[in-house]
């Protein structure tokens, strides 16, 4: 199989695998415990964490594990809302979201929060005047992602950051999708909460973390309960989950520039050979430098993206497209309809992430596979013909 | 070996469809058709047994025991457009629609072949209780499967030819008790699921009120009752709430039983009367489809069915330009604009239209 949907998750490393598994049944102990059985869970949580803290070359003490990237989505945001509603009730984030924002700034509206959701530009980029612009006396929260999962566009959050501190606004940011893809270091660039998940650097499913700043240390808890993660995220830890995660947090760190530049040379081989052998297809997203170095997104015009994933996935190869709905349908993608693209374009379009061991041979063979699929979807669309 | 997409409902019938081509020897593909529009109607659908997201996850268990791919196509913007707003556009020109034979018109086949086709399949299958044989004549029809209590020959009566040639409904062959069986027997783990029923969008099978949430300010709203010599006799709950024939819900005690005869739209009244005001010999129909031959013929009986449930009277055609006339041997009760006439030539469909 030529596995291409790497950001929606990962296979996980070996490494991690191994370094997981004497905390399943040797090391069983519950972190909170006295005796020596329970000290060797605490002691390999704190390992995971000065791991991931490295990754984001900042002190421990700012990381708390949770089970993942939405609940760190969850928490940031609502309890940094309610912790500064006396100042103010309006939040900024953008149209660009993943749901786990998006849906988080929907339920704050229910409970009277004011949220403007910002537009982008064409390649998908919050441009920090729109912030700025959007920014009133009462707002108390931008949250705006660093890198876009569907298109990979890199988002200005040093600036955005930059421009909330001088408004006295805490400042989030969903790094999920750039969290040991790009060189993130949330103390430099007025970062006061972000949220990264395991499973999309090659560690575990379920577990994930958030950063809090010393000025955002002050909210409260989402999940409520005994005192683990210094009183701030109730429930047993997951210790397995979480020394996976510090693990992968490592190699992470050690691998990063390698990857970014090999994984960029292979993304824009790609984008480069698409057009070349395919006709009337198009690039979502940015290029270059303000791209994540995994994320292709093209769109092939007059196609149904659905039946190609299928029609992909019968030759073997996993790709995706928009944003898959709870029943594991396509509906078309809100971050293509933000970008200017039409209900038509926004089906049409499909991505492939790649991972560290993605070859270029694959990606010849993912071509001309798609070069059969497009041209026999496109002979059956009377639209094309026309 | 041939490819088939089966459409799988999470149902009894779609998983043996799919249990027995496999079993034919055909690449089998299951596909479940998201068709309802967000999360909250998934679930009130769910409570249905039928096209949530439950449903979903049936099918995929079933495809898993099949050991078939599976997948989730979305339908959900063309069923809006062809099932729920025409649903919707009907009942407010007073007419009364079969929401299924749309569906299985533009949803199922056209859209569900199509894509089908598309990702290389040969066919697609159902687990319609109809058969599908090829006439002497050279046409492709749909014949009464052998059980005529699940019958479902009526919502598909507007199959055409080339839709036909690519479909299989490999059910039709069995009764009901037998399809459970031969899913127990399989292991399939949708044997005892209970039957759908009613119109899938509307789960508590309240009609009016659904009509009433979806036209909003638009619904037609009150009006009066009227007899047929005009005497106002009441006040209706806006004419999208009653079709022709109906008894149950008028809400007005006249001291006997009356029958709602006529829905007049331009003056929002809905006309009772008697119950053998409502019987009648002739209809007219048309957006004409045929399928066991490539006209009605005047030499010839047909049976009319006018609605689902109906066994179906004997009758003969006439055309007048591009509307049949038809005329039935005996009276057949409540006539509904909107609904579908259905003639069949023996066993087979010869084809239908819509009642006007």
């Amino acid at each position: 199989m030529i596995y291409l949907d790497n950001a929606a998750t990962t296979q996980m490393k070996q490494e991690v695998l191994d370094e997981m598994m004497p905390y399943f049944r040797e090391y069983y102990g519950n972190a909170s415990a006295v005796y020596e059985l329970g000290n060797k869970s605490k002691y390999a949580i704190d390992v995971a964490r000065d791991r991931a803290a490295a990754l984001l070359h900042t002190k421990a003490e700012r990381i708390f594990f949770t089970s993942g990237g939405s609940e760190s989505d969850n928490w940031a945001i609502i309890k940094a809302a309610q912790m500064m509603s006396d100042k103010g009730r309006h939040l900024i984030t953008s149209s660009i979201e993943h749901p786990a924002v998006i849906n988080t700034m929907k339920a704050l509206q229910d409970e009277g929060f004011d949220v403007t959701f910002l537009p982008v530009d064409e390649k998908g980029l919050v441009s920090v005047d729109s912030v700025r612009d959007a920014i009133r006396e009462d707002t108390t929260l931008i949250s705006i992602m660093t890198a876009n999962n569907e298109i990979g566009t890199i988002e200005p959050v040093a600036e955005i950051g930059e421009l909330a501190h001088e408004h006295g606004i805490l400042f989030h940011t969903d790094a999920v999708q750039a969290f040991g893809q790009i060189p993130i270091n949330p103390d430099e660039m007025n970062i006061d909460m972000l949220s990264a998940s395991s499973h999309k650097i090659y560690g575990p499913k379920g577990v994930g973390l958030l950063y809090l700043s010393p000025k955002a240390s002050r909210i409260r808890s989402l999940i409520h309960g005994g005192g683990q993660e210094r009183n701030k995220r109730a429930g047993t830890e997951n210790v397995p989950g979480i020394v996976g995660f510090g693990k992968a947090c490592e190699l992470a760190s050690s691998t990063i520039n390698e990857r970014m530049q090999r994984e960029s040379e292979l993304r824009d081989y790609f984008i480069g050979k698409v057009p070349d052998e395919i006709p009337l297809t198009y690039l979502n997203g940015a290029e270059g430098r303000n791209r994540l170095p995994g994320n292709i997104n093209i769109g092939f015009r007059f196609i149904e993206a659905e039946s190609a994933l299928i029609l992909l996935d019968q030759k073997g190869i996993a790709a995706s497209s928009g944003s898959a709905c709870t029943a594991g349908s396509i509906d078309p993608s809100h971050v293509l309809l933000a970008i200017g693209r039409d209900e038509d374009e926004a089906r049409e379009s499909l991505r492939f992430t790649l991972s560290d061991t993605t070859t270029q041979e694959e990606l010849d063979r993912t071509v001309d596979i798609l070069k059969d699929i497009v041209g026999m979807l496109r002979s059956s669309n009377v639209l094309y013909q026309a | 070996m041939a490819k088939v997409v089966v459409g799988m409902s999470g149902g009894v019938d779609s998983s043996v469809a799919a249990y027995l081509l496999k079993k034919q020897g055909y690449d089998v593909i299951g596909v479940t058709m998201q068709i309802w529009q967000n999360p909250d109607q998934a679930c009130r659908l769910e409570e249905r047994g039928c096209c949530g997201l439950s449903a979903v996850e049936d099918a995929r268990r079933v495809a898993g025991v099949l050991g078939i791919p599976y997948y989730v196509m979305n339908f959900k913007d063309d069923f809006r457009k062809y099932v729920m707003d025409y649903f919707v556009d009907e009942y407010k020109h007073g007419r009364t629609p079969n929401p299924c034979i749309a569906c299985n018109r533009y949803i199922k086949w056209e859209g569900l072949l199509k894509r089908s086709l598309d990702i290389g399949a040969d066919y697609i299958a159902t687990g319609h209780y109809a058969r599908i044989e090829t006439l002497p004549n050279g046409r492709v029809a749909i014949k009464n499967s052998v059980t005529a209590e699940k019958d479902q020959t009526y919502v598909l009566y507007s199959l055409t030819q080339e839709q036909l040639c690519h479909t299989l409904m490999p059910v039709g062959d069995y009764d009901k008790p037998t399809i459970r069986k031969i899913a127990e027997e399989a292991g399939l783990p949708v044997a005892h699921k209970r039957d759908s029923e009613d119109i899938c969008f509307i789960p508590d099978g309240d009609t009016g009120a659904f009509l009433d949430s979806e036209l909003g300010a638009d619904a037609p709203g009150e009006g009066n009752y009227i007899d047929k010599n005009g005497k106002i006799l009441g006040k209706h709950k806006g004419i999208t709430h009653y079709t022709i024939g109906q008894r149950k819900g008028i809400g007005i005690a006249l001291g006997h039983r009356v029958f709602v005869q006529k829905l007049d739209v331009p003056h929002n009244e809905v006309v009772l009367g008697e119950n053998e005001d409502l019987f009648t010999d002739t209809l007219t129909a048309d957006n004409l489809c045929y399928m066991s031959e490539e006209h009605f013929s005047q030499e010839k009986t047909y049976i009319g069915k006018i609605r689902y449930s109906d066994p179906g009277t004997p009758c003969h055609i006439r055309y007048n330009g591009d509307i049949l006339e038809v005329t039935f041997e005996k009276k057949v009760r409540a006539v509904t604009p909107g609904q579908a006439l259905v003639l069949y030539d023996g066993d087979y469909v010869a084809g239908g239209g819509i009642i006007r």
